[in-house]
């Protein structure tokens, strides 16, 4: 018996949209926004066809959309929404409120730039913001991991550990409006994967609550603790989640993070999403011309893999990190949790911060071999400026 | 439905409100009227500060705070996994002030009407944000002193009108709006009870005075919210199959200057002011009148008239 059931040609928003119709929702709030349009399309489509069967509220914003699925959760509903950009800055008052009612809400976000400047392209900025808003945040790398990851999503948020709300992340146009080949699990291989959601973090008649409560200073630190500790938990539910899907559905991730011929790597560039792909295809080059290159994709960013990340770079000289991301007037907020985590090392090597692919831009394999290019040169002298604007076109002092 | 054959068990119970609360009053009756199968949402506001601090909770069924904004929408997605669920007999029932529905919360209202999402929508009048310490709403009402509007030489309290929320949710074409006040209980409780059955989204904007915002002493509330019908600065009303029906046409107003002597936060109003607000409730009610259906009052009830 075979878990996949077809294979289609598919955008990455169509896979979304059929992980969600696998993983049967009770609830769907949507409102469009670019690049997730499509997403909400597909799903109502199978709503009309009847192929999927669940409550799609039509809600008039995201901070609805979102409000709508705490709700719906509330009363043991399993629950879908998603969104991008300025939707996802539009509900954010709701991210705090989902996760910290533990509300395992499922969310998919196609990663897109922040206005202003309005621009409806691929970066990082805006769920990369939401870092610290009690979600767990998962960046893939294709259509066929999108797909995958929605239904590991469910698995992981409404696990009894975790009950912590999931954001699946996939960058903007690059990943959301790209075909390729995916394999659709049969249903019943998913309902086998993922039972359906219970819980007692609900309201019913049979056992009557008062819900998403207020607490004093006498109790709101144990609150916030319980929810730091289950995403720190949620690592090994997440391995454990991911180790189950592959033994069933046979595709397996690697849970936290994934590297790439990191073993011997002397220079190792550190990556989110779909910009990986093209990353190792230098990695390969450079491999072939005799360098010792690799890379690492972090998957999550919460929970974030520290002990994973150090055991990966600890024989690195220098490492690099790439992402479509700035946090204005420091650095990129990836560089500042890699930095973090491994600074309990006791090592000295050197990190760069590459800033790369704001609001689209293209980021090229030369890109990506300058990169490693610049590692190489910093790894005995130490720079005064780590955080580089790759391909910068405006004069710095 | 009277006061005889009310619900004797207590849904909302213990809580810190303000004695003379009209709010707490509301949200009580209107919970005996609908029973223990009853999904209650508050937003952050009067009633989740008084009655929903862990781990004293006040809600004697299930019930849960929204967003601020977000008391229609959550009550949209509450019924929707109930109705997923396969969750039989319930109601979803929102309380919501003037500020978090006619102000903040006015657009997840609309899109639930729209939807036609079949939830009870509260609003608790009480005419200012009065848990974050009497600021103007949308719906505070012309001349009244609020922390926002004082009432000094230059400017004498609140300079525009209130927000006709009835008016507003019935022009979406709404199953069922009415409006209430807890001055007339009876009303109230046979609005509540016919939104039970209604096959869509109910609206029930209800009068309910402040004694902290308004400084009143806590033993007027009710007397106010009767007067305020009976100076014609409010009205019962019903808007049912795309028709309005008055509930209680007086004959005869009584002197508005009765219903602000009695408050604080009037008491600056000069003898134009009180000229300009029985001008606009003149205007407002000869278009009622003339636009409405005028039905005699249902039967009084002991106590009541």
């Amino acid at each position: 018996m075979t878990a996949n059931g077809s294979r289609v040609f598919v955008s990455g928003n169509d896979a979304v949209a059929l992980g969600v119709r696998l993983a049967r929702p009770h609830v769907i709030a949507a409102y469009p926004i670019t690049p997730q349009t499509a997403v909400v399309e597909r799903l109502a489509e199978m709503v009309e066809d009847g192929s999927l069967r669940t409550e799609y509220l039509h809600v008039e914003s995201e901070h609805s959309a979102l409000s709508a699925c705490i709700g719906a959760s509330a009363v043991g509903a399993r629950t879908f929404t998603a969104t991008s950009s300025q939707g996802l800055l539009y509900m954010v008052e709701c991210m705090h409120y989902a996760s910290g009612g533990r509300f395992p809400v499922v969310m998919m976000n196609a990663n897109r730039s922040l206005a202003l400047p309005w621009n409806i392209y691929n970066d990082q900025r805006d769920s990369l913001s939401q870092l610290d808003s009690g979600w767990i945040q998962v960046y893939v790398e294709d259509a066929q991991e999108a797909l995958d990851m929605i239904i590991q999503a469910f698995a992981i948020a409404e696990n009894e550990k975790v009950l912590t709300p999931v954001m699946v992340n996939l960058d903007g146009f690059v990943l959301t409006h790209t075909y390729e080949l995916v394999e659709v699990p049969t249903q019943e291989a998913v309902d086998r994967f993922l039972p359906p959601f219970k819980t007692t973090n609900k309201m019913s008649f049979e056992a009557p609550k008062n819900m998403a409560f207020t607490a004093t200073p006498a109790h709101y630190t144990e609150f916030k603790f319980q929810q730091h500790q289950a995403i720190l938990d949620a690592a090994t539910v997440i391995a454990d989640v991911d180790h189950s899907f592959g033994e069933q559905l046979g595709r397996y991730y690697g849970g936290l993070l994934d590297a790439y011929r990191v073993e011997d790597a002397e220079f190792v560039l550190i990556t989110l999403g779909s910009v990986t792909g093209t990353a190792r295809v230098v990695v390969d080059q450079l491999r072939a011309e005799g360098r010792k290159v690799g890379v690492i994709k972090l998957r999550y960013l919460r929970p974030f893999p520290v002990e994973e990340l150090r055991s990966l770079t600890r024989n690195a000289w220098a490492l690099g990190v790439l992402e479509k991301n700035i946090s204005i007037g420091y650095e990129g907020t990836v560089f500042t949790n890699v930095r973090s985590a491994l600074s309990q090392n006791g090592t000295t090597q050197e990190i760069l911060n590459f800033v790369a692919g704001l609001g689209g831009r293209d980021i090229s394999r030369g890109d990506i071999a300058q990169m490693f290019e610049r590692l190489s040169s910093v790894a005995t002298t130490h720079p005064a400026n780590r955080v580089i604007f790759v391909n910068l076109g405006v004069e710095t002092a | 439905m009277n006061a005889s054959t009310l619900d004797e068990r207590e849904f909302f119970y213990g809580h810190k409100a303000c004695g003379g609360c009209g709010g707490s009053l509301a949200v009580r009756l209107a919970l005996k009227v609908l029973g223990e199968r009853t999904f209650t949402a508050v937003p952050a506001g009067c009633m989740s500060a008084v009655g929903f601090v862990y781990p004293q909770l006040a809600f004697g069924s299930n019930a849960i705070i929204s967003t601020f904004p977000g008391t229609a929408s959550m009550l949209s997605g509450i019924a929707a996994g109930a109705r997923a669920l396969g969750i039989p007999d319930f109601h979803a029932v929102g309380f919501a002030g003037d500020g978090g529905t006619a102000d903040i919360g006015i657009q997840a209202l609309s899109g639930a009407i729209d939807r036609h999402d079949r939830i009870i929508y509260i609003c608790y009048d009480n005419e200012a944000y009065m848990n974050t310490g009497v600021q103007k709403s949308g719906l505070t009402p012309f001349g009244a002193r609020t922390t926002t509007t004082p009432a000094g030489r230059r400017l004498r309290g609140a300079l525009t009108q209130k927000k006709n929320m009835f008016e507003i949710v019935a022009a979406h074409g709404i199953e069922y709006a009415a409006t209430a006040s807890v001055g007339y209980p009876q009303d109230y409780l046979n609005k509540i009870d016919k939104a039970k059955s209604v096959s869509g989204t109910s609206y029930i904007h209800v009068f309910a005075p402040c004694p902290t915002g308004w400084g009143t002493g806590s033993d007027v509330s009710i007397e106010l919210a009767k007067d305020i019908v009976d100076c014609g600065l409010w009205y019962l009303a019903e808007f049912e199959n795309g028709e309005f029906r008055l509930n209680r046409d007086p004959k005869q107003f009584t002197p508005i200057q009765n219903y602000f002597n009695k408050q604080g936060r009037f008491k600056h109003l000069l003898p134009e002011d009180i000229e300009q607000i029985v001008k606009h409730r003149d205007r407002e009610w000869a278009r009622i009148r003339k636009q409405w259906i005028r039905i005699s009052p249902p039967p009084a009830v002991a106590g009541e008239e």
